[in-house]
């Protein structure tokens, strides 16, 4: 859609140097003013990755931004000394165990509800549907309480299936409706000729219906997995033992003061991944985010 | 559910399709297989836990129901302060974060639209949303650190205030002697002082480093008739010295404001220190005086804000709750800024509107769905807040800085125990999004 407006337009007249330089320093204020907003928005985080580098004694006394005039004092001691504890080593592998498995639960469930509700006909359809859009809104608090009694008498309390199910859940009405959406969108005759040519509905779901879905499909995994991954409320309550990371530097909170130098480092090793997957991943999660907007 | 019931359904269907379509039934039993599977999620997670909560918000604290105790969990939620003061601050919240995030949004997503390096402003802009809550309440908490040496928020504020309202030359310096007396934040000389006197004012308490570096061997003046004379200088030298006379290896402090006071305590001269500390009342009256060292002298450097403190915790909440979302506001708005139609701006434009016009009159009405969209999921995200003010807010100002989701967590489960309670304010809090709820079926509705 962007790329098709500009051709409509007529060739602009060419412009001199001169009235481009002119433009340009009308515009400086503008561009000072973004670069402004831009470092608010950037120097947080780059303080916080400066102050997971420094050493315990150096930030007890010092900000982290005098690592500019004492660049010696930056170590990778806090790090190395993070990837020899156990706790951290445990607490990542539960993150990851807890996103990578509810994202690929909440795809499968998600898709084949989404598919139901988009193709297949069935009594009541669109009163279940409108049911699950409901759903979308419910605070998780309404199941915090019953879901601990029950996780208690079923033994999932304290294990990442536990909290992986129960972010399968929540997260599931997002996924209908998106998929849902999407999938009624995807051109009717491909499906119909399916059916005459005597595909079942499973066939017609695997061969097409997932592949053209993908990019619906991509956007809610990454959007479910930076969901999960940055849990803190789900996990502090289904967890004791098998926590993920965040709960994990939670229970460092108390002695913030003292123990920032594992805080710090924890709290950026938490972040990378999420980083990574966004930068990896960028448009698809816009897209998630403008399709679902409200969630 | 509905899965269960149409699975159990009598075979009529047995009796073979009329057309050779696949039967009802197995259209119905397909559908159910693809449906039960989340079906039987959200009934268990979601469903039934929603109706137990409802029920059990009535009963009372322990128990897997407990007694039941009508509305009194209710009552407890709007009659116990911690309680009310987290719907009061989540009332600050709606009424702050939603329209500032969707201000924020706009402003940067109209600044940003003809400026080439867009996308790299964007992204930075947007880059809060990846991170967890919980990481950005841990930065948070380094930025807003009170001492100025540490936090770079009070660094910034002391750089700012060091130039309206510079520290003192000595803002750590007390008297060496007890004739030296404090008085409203200046040193006054309690010896009366005549002239052709001397007034000795000795300090302590000043590290070398804060030592002027133009200072030199304190030196004190011989007495001058019609004068009062003095000394201001660094009562210490390495090893103690002794307390109130001026010593080899004990320094002067210049540039310290010295004043000479009259019997009634107001002040006739006032003249600044050289660098071996001595200073002159030249033509003095007679009369009795007394010599003290001005206030100034001794202002406190900034000692920055609290900003984690009793009186800022919830300012301090906003703004980094604010900072974390402004880039999901300018992303929407942003894309509803590029598919608005470009021929009804430059018609505008044709017609002679200024830029602000434009934005006013055509921009804003045009994209005041997107808007509200973004306002109202702002409204839902700021009602259940919960991770931010977990991380950020330290323990002891929980309660000030307390939201219904964080009194949720902390009644019913952190210490409290309390699932009665817990019950009415997750009810309490799903009450208050129904209205959105309501919203998003009505638009489900009219679009299909």
């Amino acid at each position: 859609m962007a790329a098709a407006a500009p051709a409509m337009e007529l060739p602009a007249p060419r412009e001199s140097v001169a009235l481009k330089i002119v433009r340009a320093v009308a515009r400086g204020p503008l561009h000072l003013v973004l670069i402004a907003i831009g470092g608010l928005w950037l120097v947080p985080t780059i303080g916080l990755f400066i102050t997971s580098i420094l050493p315990a004694s150096a930030l007890a006394s010092k900000g982290w931004w005098q690592v500019f005039s004492h660049p010696s004092v930056a170590t990778w001691s806090n790090y190395d000394a993070l990837f020899h504890n156990a706790g951290l080593i445990q607490a990542l592998k539960t993150t990851a165990y807890i996103a990578v498995g509810n994202t690929l639960v909440v795809v499968i469930l998600g898709a084949m509800a989404g598919y139901a509700f988009a193709w297949l006909d069935f009594p009541g359809r669109d009163w279940i549907f409108v049911g699950v859009i409901g759903l979308l809104v419910v605070p998780l608090q309404m199941a915090l309480i019953p879901m601990f009694k029950l996780y208690d008498a079923t033994h999932l309390f304290d294990t990442w299936e536990g909290i992986a199910l129960f972010h399968v859940a929540f997260g599931l009405p997002f996924a209908i409706f998106l998929l849902r959406n999407f999938f009624v969108g995807l051109p009717k005759d491909i499906l119909e000729s399916a059916r005459i040519d005597g595909a079942s509905e499973i066939v017609i779901f695997l061969r097409l219906i997932l592949p053209l879905g993908l990019p619906a499909i991509a956007s809610l995994a990454i959007f479910q997995f930076l969901w999960t991954w940055n849990d803190l409320l789900v996990a502090l309550t289904f967890g004791q033992n098998t926590t993920p990371i965040t709960v994990w530097i939670a229970g460092q909170l108390r002695e913030f003061g003292t123990s920032i130098d594992i805080i710090a480092p924890a709290s950026f090793i938490s972040l990378v991944v999420p980083l990574c997957v966004f930068f990896a991943f960028q448009r698809y999660f816009v897209q998630g985010l403008l399709a679902g907007s409200v969630k | 559910m509905t899965a269960g019931g149409i699975t159990a359904e009598p075979p009529v269907a047995a009796a073979p399709p009329p057309s050779g379509e696949p039967g009802r039934l197995g259209r119905y039993l397909t559908s159910a297989i693809f449906l039960a599977p989340a079906l039987f999620m959200l009934g268990v997670w979601m469903v039934y836990p929603a109706v137990y909560t409802i029920i059990r918000s009535f009963f009372g604290e322990t128990g897997f129901l407990g007694h039941w105790v009508g509305i009194d969990n209710y009552k407890t939620l709007f009659t116990t302060s911690t309680l009310t003061t987290a719907i009061k601050n989540n009332a600050i919240w709606v009424a702050v974060v939603p329209a500032f995030v969707t201000a924020l949004g706009l402003i940067f997503a109209v600044l940003t639209e003809r400026v080439r390096w867009a996308v790299a402003f964007k992204t930075v802009v947007f880059l809060p949303m990846a991170i967890s809550a919980f990481a950005t309440g841990v930065t948070w908490r380094i930025m807003d650190q009170q001492d100025p040496g540490l936090g770079a928020i009070n660094a910034l504020g002391k750089t700012i205030s060091g130039v309206f309202s510079p520290a003192g030359v000595l803002s750590t310096a007390s008297p060496s002697t007890s004739v030296l007396q404090s008085s409203g934040g200046a040193l006054v000389l309690k010896t009366p002082t005549h002239p052709g006197g001397i007034a000795l004012l000795g300090l302590t308490g000043i590290a070398p480093d804060q030592v002027p570096k133009s200072s030199a061997q304190a030196v004190t003046p011989p007495p001058k008739p019609g004068d009062i004379e003095g000394v201001v200088w660094r009562d210490f030298k390495p090893g103690g010295g002794k307390v109130g006379v001026v010593e080899k290896g004990e320094l002067g402090l210049p540039g310290v404001t010295v004043e000479l006071r009259n019997a009634a305590g107001k002040t006739v001269k006032t003249t600044k220190s050289k660098p071996d500390g001595s200073f002159d009342f030249s033509n003095v009256p007679a009369g009795t005086y007394h010599a003290a060292i001005g206030a100034q002298t001794f202002a406190k450097p900034f000692g920055g804000f609290a900003w984690l403190g009793p009186s800022l915790i919830v300012p301090s909440l906003l703004i980094a709750y604010i900072w974390i979302w402004a880039g999901f506001a300018m992303v929407v708005i942003g894309a509803g800024l590029a598919s608005m139609p470009r021929d009804v701006l430059e018609a505008a434009r044709t017609d002679g509107a200024t830029e602000w016009q434009t934005f006013r009159r055509v921009t804003v009405p045009l994209l005041a769905p997107v808007l509200s969209v973004v306002f109202i999921t702002m409204i839902i995200n700021v009602l259940k807040v919960f991770d931010i003010v977990f991380a950020l807010a330290p323990e002891s100002e929980y309660a000030r800085a307390n939201v219904i989701a964080l009194a949720m967590y902390l009644t019913a489960f952190q210490g409290g125990e309390n699932f009665g309670v817990g019950s009415a304010i997750a009810v309490f809090l799903f009450l208050l999004v129904i209205p959105v709820l309501a919203l998003n079926i009505r638009r489900f509705r009219r679009e299909s």
